[in-house]
Parts: C-alpha cells; sequence; structure tokens
C-alpha cells in the first residue's frame, strides 16, 4: 500500500482540473449534441405538448403567468407543497438510518452474506403496483398483523400508515435502496490507503468513519439522498395508497386523470415538481462543490475488510436482521397474500394454496418475457446516457453542460401519465410505411420506461465517475492515448461498480413500473407483468393472482439483482487479486 | 413535423419490428375497463358464437381510456369504448369520439330504475345495470361491535364514526351518479346535508373505485359504499363480506359503444348486438359477473334470489332522475365535493366528532341552549357556498369546461368553496365543543 501519495486529496480543491481541460473536442461536441437531441424528442418535446397548458390564459389560450399567481394564492396547494417538502426531508433521514448500517457493515466488515444482504436490501425498491400496497396495508394497517397483534395483546395500536408519518415511513422503507446501492458502490470505490494512514496517525472507531470513511463516501450518499429526496417529492403512489391527497404529486395526478374537468393546474403542479426536482439536484451539486473526493488508488477493493469481535458481530448480526425484517416485511406480506386463501381482518390468512400461481403460470410467461426484455433494454439505455452525461458534466467545459444533467433529472418530476400522454400525441401521429402509428411499437414503451429511469442511472454513474481522480486520465494521455481510448481503457471499468449499480437500480424499477406502460401498452402480446399485475387488481377474485404475479416479478428482479453482485464481486476480487 | 420523421427513422433502426396489423383480420379491439373476470367470459362466448372473430381486449382504467381515445383519434385502432361511468361516454360523446349505432335487440325497455337504458342519441347503450348499497366486513363489525346498516341515513350514525369508506364523486362516475341522485331525490340543500352527514364519518375516500371493496375485504374498513357487483364478486371469492340495498337505491347502467372512424365496424356491431342478445345478456348472470341484465325476459334464467329492478321499485324506481339537471352541473358537483369534503376531511370529521360527542352528552342531561348550539354547529357543517341555481349557472359551469368564454377560473372558485367549508367546519367544532361544555 505505497500509494499514499494521494492522502490529503479529499478535502483540496480540484487543482489540476482548470489546465487539464481545456476546450472540448469535436467527438465530445457531438455525444452532447446527440444526447440532446434523443433528450429533445423522447423528452422534452412529449411533455411539453402537454403541459404548455400550465402557461396559457383560460379562452383565449395566449401566455400567461395567472395560473402560477392561482397556485400561489390557493391554501390546498400551498399546504401541499410543504407537506411534501416535510415528508421527502424526513424520508431522507429515515431512509438513512436504515441504509447507513448494511451500506458500512456490508462493505467494511468480513462479513457473511454480505452479497445476500446487499441483494434483500435491494428487494423494496421493486414494489409491484397495487399488491405491494395490499399486503403493506395487511401488515401495518390500523387493521392488519401487527396492529391487530398489539390491539389484542396490549390493547393499543400504532398509526404506523396514518397521515403524513405514514407516508414517511413507506417512502422511507420503499426508496432506501437508493442510498444503499449508491453508497455502497462509493465505500467499495474508496482508497483503502486512506483508512491505513488515518489509522496509523491513531484514528479508530467511530471518529474514523465520521471524519475519514463517510466524508469519501459523500458523493454515493449524496446521489442516494438526492435520489430519495426528489423521487419521495415527486411520487403520488404512496401517498395515494395512504389516502393523502394533500401532496403536490397526488394533486397533480388527481387533476391531470379526471375525466372531463379541463383544468390547467394539473399541469401548473407539473411545472412545480420539474422545478423542484431540478432545484434539489442543483443545490445538492452545490453542496459538493469545492470539494474533491477523488482518490487515485482504485487497486484495493475499497475499505479493508475487517475481522469483527464476536460482541460486534452478535451486534451487527442483529441489526442488519432488524433492518432487513422490517424494510422486507410487505415482500413477507405479498409473499402469503400469494399463498393465501383469504385474508381479511386476521393476522394471517385463513388458509394456503398454490392456486393462484397455477392460474396465473400460463399467461405469466409473455409477461415475464416483456419485462424482461423491455427492462433490460431500458437499463441498457439509461446507463449509456448516464455515463455520457456524467462524463459531458463533469470532464468537460461545454456550456450548458449541467442542462442535460438537469433535464435528464427533470424525467423524475413527470407524472407517468403525463409522459404517457405526450407519447401519444407526438407519436401517434406518425406513420409507419404499412400505416400504423408508431406509438404502438413496444419499442416505445421502452423508450418511455428509459426515460422515466434515466435519472436513477445518471446519480450512480455520477458518483462513480466523481470518485475518479481526473490525473489518472491525464497519466494515460500524457502517455499518448487518445480521449476516446483513456474512457474505455481507464474511465469505463474504474466507473464498472458505479454503472452496473446504476443498471440494476433503472432495471429493477422499470420491471414494475405502470402509470406510463398503462397509456402506451397496445396489445396483451406486447405488455409488460405490470400491466398483467393491474389488470388482475381489478377485482376481489384477483388479488391472489395478483399477488402471484407480484412475487414472480419480484423473484425476476432479484434473481437479475444477484447475478449483478455476483459480477461486481467477482471483479473486485479480481482487482485486489491483481494488486 | 420534420422531427416526427426522424425520430420514426431513428426508432425504425432501432426496433425489432413486432408487426402489429390491424387489416382484415376479422379483429374486434375494445378499449375497456372491466376486469378480467368479467371480459374473459363475454371475450369466449364472443368469439363461439362468432368463429373467424377474435375479442382484442385493451384494459386501460376509464380515465385513461378516454384520454387514449382522444390522443389517437387521428389515426384510430380501436373499434369499442367499453365501460360502467356514463359519464365518460358523456365525454366521448361531447367531442366527437363516438359513432351511433342502433341494436338490433327486440325487448329492451325505455329505462330501467329511473334511468334511461340507452343514450337519446343513440351514441352508447347500455348493457347491463347495477345498483348501489353498502358493504361490510363481517369479522370487522363484530370485532367493533357494530350494527348491521339499512339505509343511507343510518351511516351518518355515531357509531360508523371512522368506519366508513367511498370513492371520490370526480374519481368514480358511478358513485358521482349516487351522489347526483341524492341531491336530486331530496333536494339541493337537504341532500347535501345527508352526504355531508355521511361524509364525516368516513375513514377513506380513495380515489379508485375498487378501493372502496378493497379496503373492505382486506378489513382496514368495516362498511363502503359500493356498487353491488363488486360485493358479489368478493362473496363468490371467499370474502366475509355482506351487502345490502338501502330503502331507496340508484340502479346505473354500464355501457358500450362503437368508437367513430373504427377500423373493424362492423366487428364492433356486431359485439354490441350481442351484448344485448339474449345470449350475451345469460353471461351477465354469471357469479363472477352478477350484473343486472337489460333484458327482463333473461330474469327468468336467474337464480331465485336475483334482484330484479323491472319488478322491485325499491330498485331505483323510487327515485326521480333528471338526466338534464345531472349533465349540467355533473363537474360542478364533483369540484364541490372534492373541495368541501375530500380535501377537507380532516376539517369535517372533527366538526362532526365534536357534534357526536355533545349530542351524546345531551342524550344524558339535556339543555336547551346546548341543544341549540349543536343545531347551529349542525347547519354550519351542511351550509354550501353556491345554490342550485348558481351551480347551474353558465358562469359557474364554464369555469370547468376549459371552454372559450372568459370567467372565473377553475382554481379562483375552488379557493373560495374550500375557504367558506373550512371557516364553517372551524365554527361548528367550536360550537360543538361549547355545546358540549354547557350540556356537563
Amino acid at each position: 500500500m505505497a500509494d499514499a501519495t494521494t492522502a490529503g486529496r479529499a478535502h483540496a480543491p480540484s487543482g489540476p482540473f482548470r489546465h487539464f481541460m481545456t476546450s472540448a473536442t469535436p467527438g465530445q461536441l457531438a455525444l452532447a449534441l446527440a444526447i440532446t437531441v434523443f433528450l429533445a424528442l423522447f423528452l422534452i418535446i412529449p411533455v411539453g405538448t402537454v403541459i404548455y397548458v400550465a402557461f396559457t390564459e383560460k379562452g383565449t389560450g395566449t401566455f400567461t403567468l395567472v395560473n402560477f399567481v392561482d397556485f400561489a394564492r390557493t391554501d390546498l396547494f400551498i399546504r401541499s407543497f410543504w407537506n411534501s417538502v416535510y415528508v421527502s426531508a424526513m424520508s431522507v433521514v429515515l431512509a438513512s438510518i436504515f441504509a447507513l448500517p448494511l451500506a458500512y457493515i456490508t462493505t467494511r466488515f468480513d462479513f457473511r452474506g454480505a452479497m445476500l444482504i446487499q441483494t434483500l436490501g435491494f428487494l423494496p425498491l421493486i414494489m409491484p403496483p397495487f399488491v405491494g400496497a395490499v399486503a403493506m396495508l395487511l401488515l401495518f394497517g390500523r387493521n392488519g398483523t401487527v396492529n391487530l397483534l398489539l390491539n389484542d395483546w396490549f390493547g393499543f395500536r400504532i398509526p404506523f400508515m396514518e397521515g403524513l408519518n405514514g407516508v414517511i415511513f413507506v417512502q422511507a422503507v420503499h426508496y432506501f435502496p437508493f442510498i444503499l446501492i449508491n453508497l455502497s458502490a462509493a465505500l467499495r470505490n474508496i482508497d483503502r490507503a486512506m483508512e491505513e494512514a488515518a489509522q496509523n496517525l491513531g484514528c479508530s472507531g467511530f471518529r474514523l468513519f465520521r471524519r475519514i470513511v463517510f466524508p469519501l463516501a459523500m458523493p454515493g450518499y449524496i446521489a442516494g439522498a438526492s435520489l430519495v429526496f426528489v423521487k419521495v417529492f415527486d411520487d403520488l403512489a404512496t401517498p395515494l395508497l395512504l389516502n393523502v391527497k394533500d401532496m403536490l404529486a397526488p394533486q397533480a395526478y388527481l387533476r391531470v386523470t379526471s375525466i372531463g374537468i379541463a383544468d390547467p393546474m394539473g399541469y401548473v403542479i407539473s411545472v412545480v415538481l420539474i422545478v423542484m426536482s431540478i432545484l434539489a439536484m442543483w443545490v445538492s451539486a452545490r453542496a459538493m462543490r469545492g470539494k474533491d473526493y477523488a482518490t487515485v488508488q482504485r487497486g484495493g477493493g475499497g475499505l479493508a475488510k475487517r475481522q469483527m469481535r464476536p460482541w460486534e458481530s452478535v451486534a451487527a448480526y442483529a441489526a442488519v436482521f432488524l433492518i432487513l425484517l422490517l424494510v422486507l416485511a410487505p415482500h413477507i406480506g405479498l409473499l402469503l397474500l400469494s399463498f393465501a386463501t383469504i385474508w381479511s381482518f386476521s393476522p394471517l390468512p385463513d388458509g394456503f394454496t398454490l392456486a393462484h400461481y397455477g392460474r396465473v403460470f400460463g399467461e405469466s410467461f409473455v409477461y415475464v418475457k416483456n419485462t424482461l426484455i423491455y427492462a433490460s433494454l431500458a437499463g441498457l439505455i439509461d446507463v449509456v446516457l448516464g455515463t455520457a452525461i456524467a462524463y459531458l458534466v463533469l470532464r468537460t467545459k461545454l456550456i450548458g453542460r449541467q442542462w442535460l444533467d438537469w433535464a435528464a433529472t427533470a424525467a423524475l418530476a413527470i407524472p407517468g401519465v403525463v409522459l404517457g400522454i405526450g407519447y401519444l400525441r407526438t407519436f401517434y401521429g406518425v406513420q409507419l410505411p404499412d400505416g400504423t402509428p408508431l406509438a404502438t411499437l413496444w419499442i416505445v414503451i421502452v423508450l418511455a420506461l428509459a426515460i422515466r429511469r434515466l435519472p436513477y442511472a445518471l446519480r450512480a454513474c455520477y458518483a462513480a465517475l466523481q470518485q475518479i481522480s481526473v490525473s489518472l486520465e491525464e497519466a494515460a494521455e500524457n502517455l499518448g492515448a487518445t480521449k476516446v481510448r483513456t474512457v474505455r481503457r481507464i474511465v469505463l471499468p474504474l466507473m464498472a461498480g458505479g454503472i452496473l449499480a446504476g443498471f440494476v437500480t433503472s432495471f429493477a424499477t422499470a420491471a414494475v413500473e405502470l402509470s406510463a406502460t398503462l397509456m402506451l401498452v397496445q396489445s396483451n402480446a406486447d405488455a409488460p407483468l405490470a400491466y398483467g399485475l393491474y389488470v388482475f387488481m381489478q377485482s376481489a377474485a384477483g388479488r391472489g393472482p395478483g399477488a402471484a404475479l407480484g412475487v414472480i416479478a419480484v423473484l425476476l428482479v432479484a434473481l437479475c439483482t444477484f447475478a449483478s453482485h455476483l459480477i461486481i464481486e467477482k471483479s473486485q476480487k479480481a482487482k485486489g487479486a491483481g494488486h | 413535423m420534420p422531427r416526427h420523421y426522424a425520430a420514426a427513422a431513428a426508432l425504425i433502426g432501432a426496433a425489432l419490428f413486432t408487426g402489429v396489423a390491424f387489416a382484415q383480420t376479422g379483429k374486434v379491439t375494445v378499449v375497456t375497463s372491466f376486469s378480467k373476470d368479467v371480459t374473459d367470459p363475454f371475450k369466449q362466448a364472443f368469439e363461439k358464437a362468432n368463429p373467424g372473430v377474435t375479442l382484442d381486449v385493451q384494459n386501460r382504467n376509464t380515465n385513461a381510456g378516454v384520454k387514449y381515445l382522444e390522443e389517437t383519434k387521428a389515426n384510430n385502432q380501436v373499434d369499442l369504448f367499453w365501460a360502467s361511468a356514463p359519464d365518460a361516454f358523456e365525454v366521448l360523446k361531447g367531442k366527437g369520439l363516438l359513432e351511433a349505432y342502433k341494436p338490433k335487440a327486440e325487448g329492451i325497455p325505455d329505462k330501467i330504475g329511473s334511468y334511461p337504458i340507452n343514450d337519446p342519441d343513440g351514441f352508447y347503450s347500455g348493457f347491463a345495470a347495477s345498483g348501489y348499497g353498502i358493504m361490510w366486513n363481517e369479522r370487522y363489525a363484530k370485532a367493533n361491535e357494530l350494527p348491521e346498516p339499512k339505509d343511507w341515513q343510518d351511516l351518518a350514525k355515531a357509531v360508523y364514526f371512522d368506519h366508513v369508506a367511498m370513492a371520490a364523486p370526480s374519481r368514480s362516475g358511478t358513485t358521482h351518479l349516487t351522489i347526483e341522485t341524492i341531491l336530486q331525490g331530496e333536494g339541493w340543500e337537504k341532500g347535501w346535508r345527508t352526504l355531508k352527514e355521511v361524509s364525516g364519518n368516513f375513514r377513506q375516500i380513495t380515489e379508485r373505485s375498487f378501493g372502496v371493496p378493497e379496503a373492505v375485504n382486506s378489513g382496514q374498513v368495516g362498511f363502503g359504499i359500493v356498487i353491488d357487483f363488486f360485493a358479489f364478486s368478493s362473496q363468490a371469492s371467499g370474502f366475509p363480506v355482506k351487502f345490502v340495498y338501502p330503502t331507496v337505491t340508484t340502479i346505473v347502467p354500464a355501457n358500450v359503444a362503437v368508437v367513430a372512424n373504427a377500423p373493424n365496424k362492423a366487428g364492433a356491431q356486431a359485439f354490441v348486438d350481442y351484448l344485448i342478445s339474449p345470449g350475451g345478456q345469460e353471461v351477465l348472470l354469471e357469479p363472477s359477473i352478477r350484473r343486472l341484465p337489460v333484458n327482463p325476459a333473461v330474469y327468468d334464467k336467474a337464480p331465485a334470489d336475483y334482484p330484479n329492478p323491472f319488478k322491485d321499485p325499491s330498485l331505483g324506481a323510487r327515485v326521480k332522475f333528471d338526466v338534464e339537471v345531472s349533465e349540467k352541473r355533473s363537474n360542478v358537483v364533483d369540484v364541490l365535493y372534492d373541495q368541501t369534503v375530500t380535501f377537507q376531511l380532516d376539517a369535517l370529521k372533527a366538526a362532526t366528532k365534536a357534534i357526536h360527542d355533545a349530542e351524546a352528552a345531551l342524550s344524558e342531561k339535556d339543555n336547551a341552549e346546548a341543544r341549540a348550539l349543536v343545531s347551529e354547529a349542525r347547519d354550519l357543517v351542511a351550509a354550501m357556498p353556491i345554490t342550485a341555481e348558481q351551480a347551474a349557472s353558465p358562469e359557474v359551469t364554464g369555469a370547468f369546461t376549459g371552454g372559450k368564454e372568459k370567467g372565473a377560473r377553475q382554481a379562483e372558485l375552488e379557493q373560495q368553496w374550500s375557504a367558506f367549508a373550512k371557516e364553517r367546519y372551524a365554527q361548528a367544532q367550536a360550537k360543538a365543543e361549547e355545546a358540549l361544555k354547557r350540556a356537563r
């Protein structure tokens, strides 16, 4: 571990950047242009055709800002706005409490089952629509398992799922994997020499974590936390599931999707959501400015894995087990539901059966196939775009490069149904040679999914690149490598962990996405799993089969996630061995 | 627009072409909000009756379905729209997205209950009907020692506080009709009073119709105001739920319509004819569907205790229903309910709870002064920001249609109405609390 030359750079201002990045090469310019065109075609134009209504006057259709004045004057919207801010901020806090111990223990210590924990800790992100909600209510609702038992034994209930606090609880459980996965990737990337240097100087325990390890992993943490904040701010499913309507995203959704009422306020709220999301990302970028998180030495395979003392080990296992039990409860509920005959106002189902799986077995095959194709294509598009945008923003001086980042991030704030309508409006008029509209092709679903999930991959790639020292690229170029070759041979391999994290997040969440899909699915043969689930969950008899389909979706994604963790682990080991 | 062609070129380059051919295959495409339990039996029966024809079912919720037809009208690929909510059909008809068709079937009366079965202009046809009622979870009722309700008014009683759920009328066309029926049956002011007294006991106001039976089935809410087939299909699936039609209930039809410029118009019309033919009507009697046929003759084949709105006057016939009045103010009623009840539910519940507490105290120890205060509080809760005349006036209705005329914006009216309600609920709560103090 002689690579101590980089020690102390963690907080130094970025000196070498200035003379390294002079101006953009034609290749970079072309790349930026291509990404701009892609985002314009599949994000900005379709969404623009829908939300421009926010800026028009009622009756005349001329440009006006009066709708925004109305927004500020309406109590309901202002209340919704502050509720959304509060819930998002508190969700970040609670999600961090779930994620920090899991990430730290599994990356820092020699811990058996670390890979399994990483995979399991990732599952809450994959909450199949509708059934996930039912399962969660059956466990934590007012008359869910926990509260029925508490009430029987002690005569009180805990309002897990009520009001804003309920939303915070469910959102933290649902989205903490964003922090877990990005923070873990960042921890694996830390130069081991940093930690050893600190230890040599007598630093240890919590102080070591607080002063050295956590600050170095900051890009990963910020990437995850900002995603949680923005995602919670823009999420409509959870508040609606808990019947909390005075938050911004549900308000936008309810207004956009009510029949027969032509109201600009739904689109006004969408604009507010987009602006807030970009603002949050801007703030998080500001928070990181003036600090350099890059470390040069990358071969160490992350933090030195320590052996735990027996009592530490017991405490660690207990903490991990408790957190996993809590965050996986919805999936345990889902599993029970998929085998349940009837489950109503009782701690556990009345009986168990395999019939639901029998019912979905035949027809789920086509859904599974479609989901795999759509989600993996979407994930692929996302990491390619994410890596490219991260590179352009962090490594070039193109004017307006930040806007690429912000535009892509804005996708997070756009309700799926708005994107779906925008796609129909933009692409349905375009006919293929045989007369079918372009929008009826399944590839349009893939593009919609890719746009919706791009921010996840982008944040992961961004954080990964932030941790790589630019001097490695300088070295390569000084030795005569071209920019392209440097990217291919130096940057991409070093970013691999982050890119994979991005792919997995985009893939997994795209696999259960419904709102845009529901607008764009043209026939059963082209439908993904989430659509099949939706169709089942419209009737009382469909609950069991719906849950079975949900379990299949979760298993599918879990397998893919586990596989990619295997790959990460292997590549880390290979690097470590080579060192 | 050139950018479209650029997009097309890019897409074709990237896409593995799946080849969705809509041409002469005898395929009938239907967009529907009905669940698989309903569509599958019809698909089988229809395809059996018309060999060579396939029914392609696209499931979308009603809102998404309407938006879909609207956005794709330039190059329509859908033959039929098939859903419950009559208001969705009204919107489609208003936008010229439906094509008139008169089914060939005979023996279909003009009305079911007091509601016309078919669109007078022939743009959509009713093929089944359903009644509204109260569904409850037996285990829940037993655990909380709650009595069985018989009528709407029962749900306003103090024992049901925080135990009832309903879908928002702005989100569920059938709930909207139920509310409208109460308003027409009892009159604007009395009707709103009843609605708010019942709503004050709500635990949830869900944003989709199926949210209510789902909550009752899983026991999260005890009682739900639901359409009958939700309760019957839940029972058929084994859930411990019961259902009752109140003495006065509404009957609402479910409809089907041929979409304008349908690629397979003949096939679409054949499906409409099939739905209303005796064969199609009998499919409605299946336990997983269980809706009320619009052909009175089919009831002869139904099980003995099957509700028959053509014979039983309590099913809808006792209510007067004026379609024109309903249509004119439909958006206004929805928004009024949302602004004064849905988005003010906490304030309304607080006032309702205070009133219940005061009345409970009064029933032990009467006090004239306190009674007067409670009655004032009830009036405050019941007060509405606009009258029935205003609700139907063009100045108010124009704010919700996005029409060309200038006038008040929807957001302005909403803010006025919600502020009106919020202020009065707070006053009502204060009065009721005052009454409680005096009654002690």
